[in-house]
């Protein structure tokens, strides 16, 4: 199963309550998966380049990193939400932030201007309050909750995966050729860091958009060269794509109003959102690429 | 008119309490509040009582419906009137995937669009959708009639048996062994009678007709080494 849900605001008065929306969307998907939870929400950006770190001891890895990196960066911004900690720099730091934070034995989630990545495995409630997603504003944001085949219950396995500067992926289904993409990836210089399957498919896109495809070239690929089933929700700097596979038997719905475009596995997921009952209501295409920009 | 709101009562006291109506209940009218999406929403009904569902509604709605007429004032998602028996189930928006499937008998009348496996193994179920129909449609249908105002989607009817399928619009490919038939007046007398019913603004003219070739579930000596 897995549960995906996406948000994009058009209406700018809404980006206060983007993180309480996409939460409760993401907690109405829990019983189609248990194992762990996620969301990349997508602010405004402009302050330099966010980097949110993951570590499995907080309290031991996080002592301190702040010193450290003022006296390896100069002045940057960190903020700590339980497990994660997101630190604002200018974008010339980014390389050596992040050689940095890997040699502390940090995990990198995830770097953009916009986008701040958070996972964990738990359920898409606790782990919403650990993390205090509720109070996050922004643009636009996608949301995952795992019922894991394969690969493990990990922090690493959790979705959503970027592979690339403010990219994501949250999927619902399985990639069966993903063990040979992710050789053919690799002899292009592509690394990744899991077993799972979603980050390999996470890394065919950015790798394609590297490549200098658009999103939407990008998500085209994925119906010739990924084999299996997907339901694919990717997150862009400016907005966010959808594409299902050919036979499409794991469910979309999506929701559009004026004030916003939403995505979900189920409509129980919109049934709080406002104008809702008036909303246009559909069901992605099979094999058809859909994306929402600003 | 009995009311059941959702947002107050448990889905399986719902379904209970319908369940419950006998065939000479007085209480025939019955309206669901709040669905917001919920699964199996008024499924297993066995009496002839009306039931409004107002709102959208998630998988199995009116599953194995008999007897009853099921009215959902919204869209439904996958398996909608899967398995129906007899009854009418009414969609007012749009049906995801496998809309009637293995349906035995009764009316499933979708306004809007049915997704990919519309009436897959349909067993005698008779499916009005007034709009568009996705990929597999009608797959190994048996028995029963398909009627589509809009287009059809990829491999329509595949490894067909006896259903009908009468399309108004395009069809996007035809699976194995599904072949356009000709319209004989008896299918135009079965067509009208269903356009009525579904309340569809067509006549019967405009449609053509996809049947079974009746190549494939027949056995062929001529085809031995391939079994």
């Amino acid at each position: 199963m897995c549960g995906i849900v996406g948000l994009f605001l058009k209406n700018d008065e809404m980006r206060p309550q983007l993180g309480a929306m996409l939460t409760d969307m993401l907690i109405t998907m829990t019983d189609r998966g248990p194992d762990s939870a996620g969301i990349a929400i997508y602010g405004t950006g402009g302050d330099g380049v966010k980097i949110t770190v993951q570590s499995d001891d907080p309290a031991t890895d996080f002592d301190g990193l702040d010193a450290a990196l003022t006296d390896a960066l100069g002045s940057i911004g960190l903020r700590i939400a339980d497990t994660h900690a997101i630190l604002t720099l200018p974008a010339d730091k980014r390389d050596a932030a992040i050689n940095l934070l890997k040699a502390r034995g940090l995990r990198i989630m995830g770097v953009g201007e916009a986008m701040e990545i958070y996972k964990e495995t738990g359920l898409p409630r606790d782990v919403a309050a650990r993390f205090n997603l509720r109070d996050m504003g922004g643009s636009h944001g996608i949301g995952h909750t795992r019922m894991a085949t394969e690969s493990a219950v990990t922090t690493l396995g959790a979705h959503p995966f970027s592979t690339a500067d403010d990219q994501c992926l949250v999927h619902n289904g399985s990639l069966s050729n993903h063990n040979q993409m992710r050789r053919r990836l690799a002899r292009k210089g592509v690394v990744t860091q899991t077993e799972n399957d979603t980050e390999v498919g996470a890394a065919y896109i950015s790798s394609r958009i590297a490549e200098g495809a658009t999103l939407g070239e990008a998500l085209e690929g994925t119906l010739e060269d990924l084999d299996g089933f997907f339901t694919f929700v990717t997150g862009t700097r400016n907005g966010f794509g959808v594409v299902r596979d050919p036979i499409a038997c794991k469910p979309a719905v999506m929701a559009e109003t004026g004030d916003y475009v939403a995505f979900a596995s189920e409509y129980r997921a919109f049934a709080d959102l406002p104008g809702i009952d008036t909303a246009k209501v559909w069901e992605p295409e099979p094999a058809t690429v859909y994306f929402w920009e600003r | 008119m009995q009311s059941l709101d959702m947002a107050a009562t448990d889905l399986r006291e719902v379904n209970a309490t319908l369940q419950a109506q006998a065939a000479q209940t007085n209480q025939t009218e019955w309206v669901i509040e709040n669905p917001r999406g919920s699964h199996a929403v008024a499924v297993g009904l066995d009496a002839p009582i009306h039931v409004t569902v107002k709102g959208s509604t998630g998988y199995y709605c009116a599953g194995m419906n008999a007897q009853a007429t099921v009215h959902v004032q919204g869209s439904v998602g996958p398996g909608v009137a899967e398995n129906m028996m007899s009854g009418e189930v009414i969609i007012d928006g749009d049906a995801s995937q496998y809309a009637g499937a293995t349906g035995h008998g009764g009316l499933l009348n979708i306004k809007g669009n049915a997704s990919s496996r519309c009436g897959i193994s349909m067993k005698g179920i008779d499916i009005v959708v007034h709009g568009n129909i996705g990929h597999m449609s009608a797959f190994m249908a048996q028995k029963g009639n398909l009627v589509v105002l809009g287009d059809a989607g990829d491999a329509l009817g595949d490894s067909l048996y006896e259903a009908r399928l009468f399309v108004r619009g395009s069809v996007k490919s035809l699976g194995a062994d599904c072949i356009e038939k000709e319209m004989r007046p008896e299918h135009l007398e079965i067509l009208a009678d269903l356009l009525t019913r579904a309340g569809a603004d067509a006549t019967p003219e405009e449609f053509r007709r996809y049947g079974s070739a009746r190549k494939l579930y027949n056995f062929n000596i001529d085809h031995i080494d391939e079994y």
